[in-house]
């Protein structure tokens, strides 16, 4: 039996899921930041 | 810990820190995945789906950790009313379950090609899917409680009684012995040849990095997500 195609789907799977957890992270973490600075300065 | 009580305090350390750990552990999962990938000898009995191991071991820790974590910050908000605790606690919870979910994911792939099968109710596998599930329980618990005092409560002493899964977890494998492999990586030992071993600290320290860099990527969006929404109670009221 190739191994190989099993090997591929598990790497996929854990690159693509922890990759995916990180953007939307940093996506989140971005916009909460930029909005908490431009609210900021208004009195 | 209370040196972080303070928000401001923990955001000077947190945001220049995030980035280098955000970086160092994707360069330490690259050069373990290529490590074990191309460069360490197949398995004589496992052939190359040996190789699974360089990732589901991390995910197996990080999931387990995830959750201590959960634990250790529950812990701390119930005693010591750490302000971050719950921040840290909430954000420990998407990475967590889906580091658990990526082992139970990358184990039954192994496990087709090595035990002939994708599923079997073992003690070690089932003792994972719950942890799994007490994930998807504290995200479901936490998102219909938020914003509520009671409800961080709640939460902390479901993040408490959690943790006794995860003993059950580690000694698994010894109290049942079916189709999971016992432990062979052990704190100052190994039963794993060196020249297959090398590229799994690797990628253990390089997802643990990216693990931190994302719990305290949530956590400032977290504070800052509270941050406005003060403010603009405040600009509501005034």
């Amino acid at each position: 039996m190739n191994h190989w195609p099993f090997v591929i789907a598990a790497y996929g799977i854990t690159l693509i899921g922890a990759a995916a957890v990180t953007v939307q992270s940093l996506l989140r973490m971005r916009a909460a930041e930029r909005r908490a600075d431009a609210l900021k300065d208004r009195k | 810990m209370h040196i972080f009580a303070n928000p401001a305090r923990f955001l000077t350390i947190a945001r220049p820190l995030t980035p280098w750990l955000g970086w160092i552990g994707a360069l330490l999962i690259v050069a373990g995945s290529i490590g074990g990938l191309f460069i360490t000898p197949p398995d004589y009995l496992q052939g190359d789906s040996v190789r699974i191991l360089y990732i589901h071991v991390p995910a197996a820790w990080l999931g387990m950790a995830g959750w201590s974590g959960i634990a250790a910050a529950s812990l701390m908000q119930l005693v010591w009313r750490h302000p971050l605790a719950s921040v840290a606690a909430r954000a420990m919870a998407l990475p967590g379950g889906l580091f658990t979910a990526i082992c139970l994911a990358s184990g039954s792939i192994w496990g087709r090609p090595t035990w002939g099968t994708w599923w079997e109710w073992d003690g070690r596998l089932t003792s994972m899917l719950i942890l799994l599930f007490l994930y998807i329980g504290y995200g479901a618990l936490t998102s219909a409680t938020s914003g509520r005092q009671s409800g961080d409560r709640i939460a902390a002493i479901y993040g408490i009684v959690g943790a006794v899964n995860l003993p059950i977890i580690h000694y698994s494998v010894l109290w049942w012995n079916t189709l999971h492999q016992g432990q062979s990586i052990g704190l100052t030992s190994s039963k794993i040849a060196p020249s297959m071993l090398w590229p799994l600290p690797l990628t253990m320290l390089g997802f643990t990095l990216l693990f931190v860099a994302i719990v305290l990527m949530r956590m400032r969006a977290a504070l800052a997500e509270g941050k406005v929404e003060a403010r603009l109670r405040r600009l509501a009221n005034a």
